[in-house]
This record gives structure tokens, sequence and C-alpha cells, in this order.
């Protein structure tokens, strides 16, 4: 069992957004950064599946050196090994190019991501990565169970879920409760230090997409007090004050 | 060139997510001067009604290997007929099958890719389409340089246009793609608004202390027409489903009427539910944090305000 994990790295979830230069550039000053929460999920689960069939679960990131304490921690959690493409990862067609030309003469059986980056939120790598390389891609998926090769998959539907079979490869991605995240322990923390990161130069892509700038929402006006005696008054002016309901 | 747009369906109807896709298409058509083709995938009633929201022409595309969807299968069939009428643009809605589709779409098409569009694109000078990004702390725009481009819009972005009639239907037969993949089964939650898509939210947190507490947010919920969702903690515990989680980490929605109750307004909460036109909260803390987010407020206690909100609920929607 080779399974490949697609990880990103991101601002902590309390960050505030604010950006430099006019609006066009993301302000990573004192910025945190953590591995992609969702990817946590993929690589919990790939290890799951990996380490009863004597398999392995490799980690691969685009991204520059400043990563790398993320990948470490991706190793700590039992991931096999790690590869960083070493570029910027401008878009997510880019970084799904990166991925794709990567593995594609590896024999994955599978290549799992999580359901979105939190920062881009672009939520499709992993159709895209799929599409590449011409395996079917699984979307937002909360059960995997591997059986002779066979995948049984659950994934969300928009107001329900959708049960299937699927044989090796494909590539899916992970939604919450797909299982609990793993927690680095010790050990684990000690071993990543000697496991194998590789360094991989960029394949040339051309991007169709370029950022341009930025904006925040526009804040609210402030917010209008309603007393808890009286909540009629608040479905009033949702209906006729608003107009909402 | 011509603008392709998939219109998704469920249970053989077409979704609301749809219409608003077709009026976008629409609107962007009469912008550039072109026309609309709006693509119909697997079994689903009136594909004509595509056409009073601004479709010029409707495809219908249909078999057995059509009947579930696969995104596989869909996105390989949809690309064809976009390759076949030369499109520039094809656009799909920026729900979980339509974004399962529109990265493989992109790839068929060798095109441009923006999800999460939330406005009309800026055709003056370039491609030019604006997208959420940080969970919805913010916004980017992107200019899609490519000859052909592929967006998936955010449910509830556009208003939908109803000013067209009747289309002609085209039953269109194209060879399905072979897929490894079978779905075996589908679990829907009938009767029930889904999320992303539902105008009216009504969202409950740790304040309410307890799952067993959820039938009044439930009754609000089916008294405004809602859906409901939950924060973080409330999933973790398992007194809402996973699937109701808002926030950076859950889902990201953009009703026209966000009611939060007994939530504090963490930053992670905000970033899924901050592009809500009008947000309401209750909270029995004037300092919760989510009042400076909120439009309306009320301080107090959950399990006294709701009550009467419910009852006022009812008679308004009954007047
Ligand atoms: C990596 C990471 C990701 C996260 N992602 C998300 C996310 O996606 N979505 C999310 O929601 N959170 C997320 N969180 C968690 C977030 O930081 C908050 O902990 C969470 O949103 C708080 O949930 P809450 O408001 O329900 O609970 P609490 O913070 O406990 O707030 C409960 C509120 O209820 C009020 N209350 C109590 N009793 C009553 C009553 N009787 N009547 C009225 N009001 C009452 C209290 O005043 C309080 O404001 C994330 C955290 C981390 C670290």
């Amino acid at each position: 069992m080779k399974i490949l994990v697609c990880m990103s790295v991101v601002p902590d979830t309390t960050t505030k957004i604010t950006f430099t230069d006019n609006n066009t550039r993301f302000n990573t000053a004192g910025v945190q950064y953590i591995m992609n929460p969702y990817d946590e999920l993929a690589l919990t689960k790939a290890l799951d599946i990996a380490e009863p069939a004597g398999g392995t679960a490799t980690i691969i990131h685009v991204g520059p050196a400043d990563s790398e304490p993320a990948i470490r921690k991706a190793l700590s959690m039992g991931a096999t090994d790690a590869v960083r493409i070493n570029a910027e990862p401008l878009d997510a067609q880019f970084v799904a190019a990166q991925i794709a030309d990567w593995a594609k003469d590896k024999a994955f059986d599978m290549i799992l991501t999580g359901r979105e980056s939190i920062d881009y939120n672009g939520g499709v790598v992993c159709p895209l990565i799929g599409a590449m390389l011409n395996i079917p891609s699984i979307q937002v998926i909360t059960k995997l169970e591997v059986n002779a090769g066979t995948a049984t998959i659950e994934r969300d539907i928009d107001g329900g879920r959708e049960i299937m079979t699927c044989t090796m490869p494909f590539a899916a991605s992970a939604q919450k409760d797909l299982c609990e995240p793993r927690i680095p322990n010790m050990r684990g923390i000690m071993a990543a230090r000697t496991k194998p990161l590789a360094v991989v130069e960029p394949v040339s892509v051309k991007t169709g997409v370029e950022y341009q700038s930025f904006e925040l929402p526009q804040p609210k006006q402030g917010v209008r007090m309603i007393s808890a005696d009286a909540p009629e008054e608040l479905i009033h002016l949702l209906r006729n004050e608003a107009k909402v309901i | 060139m011509s603008i392709f747009v998939f219109a998704e369906s469920s249970d053989n109807q077409y979704k609301k997510s749809s219409f608003e896709a077709v009026s976008y298409a629409a609107e962007v058509a009469g912008k550039t001067g072109t026309t609309v083709t709006a693509v119909s995938i697997g079994k689903a009633d009136n594909a004509a009604q595509l056409g009073e929201y601004g479709a010029n022409t409707v495809i219908s595309i249909n078999g057995p290997a059509f009947d579930s969807f696969n995104s596989e299968i869909y996105a390989a069939a949809f690309a064809e007929v976009c390759k076949q009428g030369n499109a520039s643009v094809a656009v799909i809605s920026n729900t979980y099958c339509g974004k399962a589709m529109a990265g493989r779409v992109a790839v068929a098409l060798n095109a441009s890719l923006a999800s999460n569009v939330v406005d009309y694109p800026d055709t003056s000078n370039g491609f030019l389409v604006k997208r959420g990004v940080f969970s919805g702390k913010a916004f980017a725009y992107v200019n899609l340089t490519s000859q052909v481009k592929v967006l998936a819009l955010t449910p509830n972005s556009v208003e939908i246009k109803k000013n067209g009639s009747a289309a002609v239907v085209t039953s269109q037969s194209v060879a399905a793609v072979s897929s490894t993949c079978t779905v075996t089964g589908t679990n829907k939650i009938t009767g029930k608004i889904p999320l992303t898509e539902a105008e009216v939210v009504v969202s409950a947190g740790r304040g309410m202390k307890g799952p067993e507490n959820w039938n009044m947010v439930e009754e609000l919920a089916e008294a405004l027409g809602a859906a409901t969702a939950c924060s973080k903690p409330v999933s973790d515990m398992h007194w809402r489903p996973h699937s109701e989680h808002v926030g950076q980490t859950g889902i990201t929605i953009k009703p026209n009427l966000y009611i939060a109750i007994g939530i504090s307004g963490a930053i992670q909460h905000l970033a899924g539910v901050s592009s809500s036109k009008v947000i309401v909260v209750i909270n029995k803390d004037a300092e919760a944090p989510f009042f400076k987010a909120a439009d309306y407020g009320i301080v107090g206690d959950a399990f006294e305000v709701l009550p009467k909100l419910i009852q006022a609920a009812k008679s308004a929607t009954a007047s």
C-alpha cells in the first residue's frame, strides 16, 4: 500500500487577515503557519490504512523552505517520508500540476488531500490531480475502508451522503468525520528529525490565474440592540427593515 | 465564443443554485455579446424552464451512466459538449458536486479555473473575477488568462433573474467515460434545505447546553423556512451532525440572514459566516465578540428569548 498525502501550509486559524503593497499581497508579518487542518485528517487516514498493511504514507508539499517545520510535524505524526517541491504555491492548478507530475510514474495506490486549504479555499486540488493522472477523484469523504484492493467510501453531497466503491488507484479529499487527527507523540517527534525530506525543483507550468488584489469585507455599520422582552420587534425589523424574511 | 452552464439537479429537480448559475451566465453573455447553453445531465424534470433564466438553448444528456452523480463521468460529458460548442466560459455551481466537476472540466478544457466566485466578472480589461478567500475573511480579484475559463459560482451570490421564456431542449447522446467508481447508495436528508443554499440559517452554539435543547432551534428554523447550523464544539461533541458545522474549518455560508444563538463569535466561527447579508446575535453575555459583527442583537438568555421569538416568527409568517 503506497499512499501519497498532499499537504498545504496555512495561516493559523486565529490570524487576522490583512494585506500590504496596496492590497496586492497577503501580509505575512507575525503570522503563524500551521499544517492545513484537513490535511491532518488525510494523513491520519493514510497512516491508519498504510501501517497495518506494512505500507507507506508519503507527504508532498509545494512551497518554500519556510514550510519545513510543518512538514516535520507531518513526519512526526507518522508519515514515512516527505517531498517538498521547491516553488511558491501560486494557485491550485499550479500546485496540482506539480504534484501530478511528480507522482505520475510512482504507482501510488491512492492520493489523499484535504477537503480544501483553509487559506485560498479552492477545494479543487483533488479533482485536478485526478484529472491530470486520469484516475477517479472523490471529494469530501467521511469514510474510507480498503478491502482486497477495493475501497468503500462515503462522501458528503449537498443535503446528504453518497456511498460508493472504487478500485485503486484514486484521489480523494478528506472531510471532517473521516477520523480524529493524530497528535504527534515524543517518539514520533524524535523519529521525524531523521526521516527523509527530499527537495525537488518544480517543473515549468503555465498558470492561467493571476492574483491581482485583495479586499476585506465591508465592516458592519454597528449593531442595533433589541430588548430581550420584545423579540417580536426583531421579527418586525427583519421583515420590514432588512427585508430578509 | 459562447457560455456553457451546468444545471445541477437533485431528485429530478434543478437546484436553486442552478438557476443562479444560468442567470449569471446570461448576464455575462449579455455583457460580452454571446449566447448561453445550459447543459443538464441525468434525469431532471422540465429542462425547458432553464430558458426562463436566460439559457438560449438547453442540451440534455441522459442514459444509465448518468443516473447517479460521478464526477469523472459528468465532468467528461460536460467538457465534451463545451468543446463541441466552442465554449469560452463554463459556469458550474460551487456546490460539493459542482466543485468536484469543475477541476476536471478545467483540465479537460485546458482552462483557467476559479472556484468560490462571488460576483460577476469585470471584462473591461481581461477577465477579472472576485472570489472568497481565507474562509470568508477576505476576497481576492483574480485575472483568468487562458482562452477558456471555468468558474464555480458560490450559491446565494447573485440574484435569480427570470425574464426569458422556455428554451428548446436538444437531447444529445454523449458516450460516458468508464469509471472504476460505482455509487452503491445515497442517504439524503429529505425535507431539509441544504445549508449551503439556504437563504436563512438558524445556528446555535455551546450556549444551548445540550442536544436535547435543539428542538427550539429547529422550531425557529422551521417557522422561518431556514436551515440549521452550529458551531464547531457543538459538532465535535456530536450534539449535531458535522455537516452543520460552519466556520473556518467547517462550511462557509452566505445566506441573507444568519441568526446565531449562544455562539460567542470566535474568529474561526466568524470566518465562515461573515459574508451573510444580515446577522442577528442572541447571547446572554453583552460582551460576546459576536455583537461586533452583528446587525441586530439581543442580550438575553436563549431559553427565555427563543420561545417568544418562535411565537413571533410563527404569527408573522402566518399573516
Ligand atoms: C484550528 C481551529 C479551528 C476552528 N474552527 C472553527 C470553526 O470552523 N467553526 C467554529 O464555530 N469554531 C471553530 N473553532 C473554535 C472557536 O475558536 C470557538 O471555540 C468556537 O467557535 C466556540 O463555539 P461556541 O460559540 O458555540 O461556544 P462558546 O465559545 O463556549 O460560546 C458559547 C456562547 O454562548 C453564550 N451562552 C451561554 N449560555 C447562554 C444562554 N442560556 N443564552 C444565550 N447565550 C448563552 C455564552 O455567552 C457564549 O458566548 C476553531 C478553533 C481552532 C483552534
